[in-house]
């Protein structure tokens, strides 16, 4: 190619740049080494010629002249703003001596690796982390409250996570044959704004609506689905799990549910017992018997059978278990005990949601509640798509099965149309997800043992391979087991985004003898740094994803002089911390790890970038729990304890959890707390999505900026009126924690009774040094959200539900820097 | 003297979810700073009987919107056509355009100076 000449690359997003969790076919227009232009490649299945505006706004993100282009180190105090560039080689060997000076003197687990959400990183942190031999990579967020907690909560009960179905899985997409929309979609609190969500498309369900999909939108907000949907349940924030329940209540006692797959497939024939209300287990059964078998009731035996969990069978042969009943069972040591069904107890649980009584906790109309739930369970097929809205609440798991048990008794589950499992392509699978065993992994499991928070909170131990976040933050200012030194900070803004209360994160950071932050611009948390890396944007470098279907590679297009790939920054230095380590090259990495795909990177990228498992793959659907294409045994049923899809999960009740679904009220709320509710007597949501950014992303780019100017605060017009607010004026949003000023946007897309408060807000255009730290600390909403409230399982914390007042700001207080 | 206009551009406005790609995509096309662009995503809250509202978005081609001739004369689609999400633009003559009219309601056709 002439240097003169315009080249069009492909390539695949997955930030940074666009920030979202990727997936899309890009056409990088390349002229004289720089980046001109920006398109949607027609012939990709996923995006299919489309991009959102954050990914088309290339060209102003990757020469930004604010953007970071050599490593730089402190010369102030922390938050002065005081910067000296280095050169790459002088920053590695710095970083390199201060963190093997800290695991020396402390041991690598006084090292905290925070990450942010979803980006092309967490592979690359974990080689990082595990190579330097600390367990500790922190998700910022309290109560990791957005989508791994999910994740967890889904593969305890079902072993596998699902999605809705919009054919992603096959190259034709729509046309595959077998394939079929959704007559329903449940739309549970989410907005179409986030665009590419989880690594779905969002508008992939725009594509389904055309095809005659009908919404049932659950969310308190009057947004773009619910203005369109046939049934919007306009619940109050935090009560969430009572309305999944009243969903289960109609759907279960008019008979709607999916007799074959409730008998066949889930464990609602074992037996639970009566004195104990625990499951009877095989060891109850048989002396020496095996705690990890369960029972049923065989009718016709007229006696309790066993269900083995290793054979996924009854022992005995040709059971046909009852379903429901209570009977009288006899104990190896002599003792009768009454038992009755899993089924018939989850029943008992559901029957404690009349619709009188859901109505009155979610302030949705009885009558919606069931005309929405017999609308979804007659549909054939239904899906689920479901926001984060469902991990940040404290009991986010007893939400998330009881969703679950939704698609599940409808019989939804795995078919077309309905929610599929998501997969990794192929099963090549780089780091530890919930459930799964990556590639990148610790050298031994004592290396595991002082992970923050593992022993508290069973979630973490099993599938969740992160430290808890709050306990984490904690233990930076007790020093309790042991001390943190030293923080490694990758595309996260703990100060601006990530981070509830920032005020005790910025007293953590101060605290901590070494920080280093990698970004592509500066922003308030990288002010915390003692260096800071730049980092390369997806265009500059090669990567892959395996985050489900379709196996990608991201390819290389341009160089931008004096930044670095992510990958690159953690390889280079994952070789210096670890004298074992056995790659040569990020290539080599990268081949290892795509093995189970049976091809290695180059292979991959020659067959344009992009592979397909094929049918009778396990990331391939459908009905692979028929099929026996889950487990690793090759046995039909779920990768659970029991082989079952658990309506009653085997796993909390061992880690002494709740193992049904069941509501419970949020700590913030006008129900909860009434003595707040006098001085604070709305409910403050957060976290609504803008087309324009991600996250806490783009304040600096100036066509995405101009989408969405100002930090945003909906009010209905009658709430602000009754405070003497007009449209667009300033105001606080105050609680008991503190206060942010936002502009108002009267609007009654919100019910009167609720204020949602857009997040991530920082003014790149503003001072950096402290007391401004980029203008952070005026309209930085996470200022009135605690940490310290996650769930019972670590999982889940109160992010969108909160309590506040609002009030105008002072002229003086409007304008000022 | 301006020519008679041949081409529009047909906005299904029951799918618009005032994404804005359409505006970035025309501001990188044509080079336009912040703030121009040849085309604008408006927000309508309707308030029906009922205490009943409705959200829409309507794209909007501006002043500054020359419906891509570059692109079209090459057989290409607007750049705003061929990235919006929903895919609820579409560019084509008057005459066919207001024929697709027909096929569902709420659309609009625009044709630009």
């Amino acid at each position: 190619m002439k240097a003169s000449q315009t080249g069009i690359f492909k390539t695949t997003t997955w930030s940074p740049g666009p920030g979202c969790h990727g997936g899309c076919g890009v056409l990088a227009h390349i002229k004289d080494g720089k980046l001109v232009k920006i398109e949607g490649d027609p012939d990709h299945p996923m995006n299919q010629g489309r991009l959102c505006a954050r990914a088309l706004a290339m060209t102003q993100y990757i020469d930004h002249p604010d953007r970071l282009r050599s490593p730089v180190k402190r010369v102030g105090k922390r938050g002065e703003g005081k910067w000296e560039e280095i050169s790459w080689d002088e920053a590695l060997d710095l970083i390199e001596a201060k963190m093997k000076k800290i695991r020396e003197d402390y041991g690598p687990e006084s090292m905290v690796f925070n990450v942010g959400t979803g980006r092309d990183i967490y592979a690359w942190i974990s080689l990082l982390a595990y190579a330097y031999g600390s367990p500790n990579i922190m998700f910022g967020l309290t109560g990791q409250a957005c989508y791994g907690p999910r994740l967890a909560a889904v593969i305890t009960v079902q072993g596998d996570f699902a999605v809705f179905d919009a054919a992603q899985w096959f190259p034709e997409r729509f046309a595959h044959p077998g394939y079929k929309v959704p007559e329903c979609m449940i739309i549970w609190g989410y907005n179409i704004h986030a665009t590419c969500p989880d690594n779905l498309f969002g508008h992939w369900i725009i594509d389904l609506m055309k095809k005659g999909t009908k919404i049932i939108c659950i969310d308190p907000r009057l947004s773009w689905f619910a203005s369109r949907s046939k049934y919007h349940l306009r619940l109050r924030p935090g009560s969430d799990s009572a309305l999944v329940m009243g969903f289960l209540n109609v759907i279960i006692s008019e008979d709607l549910h999916d007799k074959q797959f409730l008998e066949n497939w889930t464990n609602g024939a074992h037996l639970v017992r009566k004195d104990t209300g625990k499951l009877l287990r095989e060891k109850d059964l048989v002396k020496d018997g095996a705690e990890g078998n369960f029972a049923a009731w065989d009718p016709n035996r007229g006696k309790a059978v066993v269900w083995d969990t290793t054979e996924v069978a009854f022992r005995d042969k040709e059971v046909k278990p009852a379903i429901s009943g209570e009977w009288e069972v006899g104990l190896h040591d002599g003792r009768k005990v009454l038992c009755r069904t899993v089924w018939d107890v989850f029943r008992e649980e559901v029957g404690r949601y009349p619709l009188s009584e859901v109505e009155k906790i979610t302030g949705v109309p009885a009558k919606d509640i069931h005309d929405a739930a017999v609308f979804y369970a007659k549909a054939k097929p239904a899906a689920i798509h479901w926001g984060v809205a469902v991990d940040m609440t404290p009991a986010l798991t007893p939400l998330v099965t009881g969703i679950t048990a939704l698609w599940g008794l409808t019989g939804n589950l795995d078919i077309p149309g309905g929610n599929v499992f998501a997969r990794f392509a192929f099963d090549v699978v780089p780091y530890a997800l919930p459930g799964t065993k990556g590639a990148i992994r610790l050298k031994s499991k004592e290396l595991d043992e002082p992970r923050i928070g593992s022993k508290k909170f069973m979630p973490l131990n099993k599938f969740y391979w992160r430290c808890q976040t709050d306990m984490t933050l904690d233990q930076i200012f007790t020093e309790d087991p042991y001390p943190i030194k030293g923080m490694w900070i990758q595309t996260a803004g703990i100060m601006q985004g990530l981070g509830m209360d920032p005020k005790k994160w910025k007293a953590a950071l101060e605290k901590l003898d070494f920080v280093v932050a990698v970004d592509v611009f500066h922003t308030p948390t990288t002010q915390y740094a003692d260096v800071v890396l730049p980092a390369g944007t997806f265009l500059e470098k090669d990567s892959f994803r395996s985050w489900w279907v379709p196996l990608q590679t991201i390819n290389k297009v341009m160089t931008v002089e004096g930044c670095r790939p992510d990958v690159e920054i953690n390889f280079e230095l994952a070789r210096r911390f670890d004298p074992d380590f056995k790659f040569d090259t990020v290539h080599d990495l990268y081949d290892d790890i795509l093995k189970p795909s049976g091809m290695t990177f180059e292979e991959l990228q020659a067959k344009g970038g992009r592979a397909y498992p094929p049918d009778g793959s396990s990331s391939c659907p459908y009905l692979r729990h028929e099929r026996g294409l889950l487990r690793a045994d090759k046995k039909p049923g779920f990768r659970t304890q029991t082989g079952r899809f658990e309506l009653y999960s085997t796993l909390r009740e061992e880690w002494d959890l709740e193992p049904i679904p069941h509501h419970e009220e949020p700590p913030f709320t006008p129900v909860s707390r009434p003595d707040l509710a006098k001085d604070y007597p709305l409910i403050l949501s957060t976290g609504r999505r803008s087309p324009a950014f991600f996250h806490t992303e783009h304040r600096n780019i100036p066509w995405l900026r101009d989408i969405d100017p100002d930090p945003t605060a909906e009010i209905h017009p009658l709430t602000a009126g009754r405070n003497g607010i007009g449209n667009g004026e300033w105001i606080w949003i105050e609680n008991w924690m503190g206060r942010a000023r936002y502009k108002a946007k009267l609007t009654p897309v919100v019910p009167e009774w609720m204020v949602m408060a857009a997040h991530g807000w920082w003014f790149p255009e503003k001072k950096a040094a402290e007391p401004s730290l980029y203008g952070m600390w005026e309209s930085n909403i996470n200022q009135l959200i605690p940490m310290n409230e996650q769930g019972k399982d670590g999982m889940g914390a109160p992010i969108k539900h909160s309590m506040c007042r609002v009030y105008k700001c002072k002229p003086e207080e409007v304008n000022h820097e | 003297m301006s020519k008679t206009p041949e081409f529009g551009l047909l906005i299904d406005y029951e799918y618009c979810t005032g994404c804005h790609t359409c505006q970035v995509a025309c501001a990188q096309e044509h080079g336009w700073p912040a703030g121009m662009g040849g085309i604008r995503v408006n927000e309508i809250v309707q308030k029906l009987p009922h205490d009943k509202y409705y959200l829409t978005y309507l794209p909007f081609p501006t002043e500054l919107c020359v419906l891509c001739k570059p692109r079209t004369r090459k057989g290409l689609d607007p750049a705003c056509v061929q990235h919006c999400m929903a895919r609820c633009m579409t560019f084509g003559p008057i005459e066919e355009l207001a024929r697709k009219m027909k096929e569902k309601p709420r659309m609009v056709l625009w044709v630009p100076k």
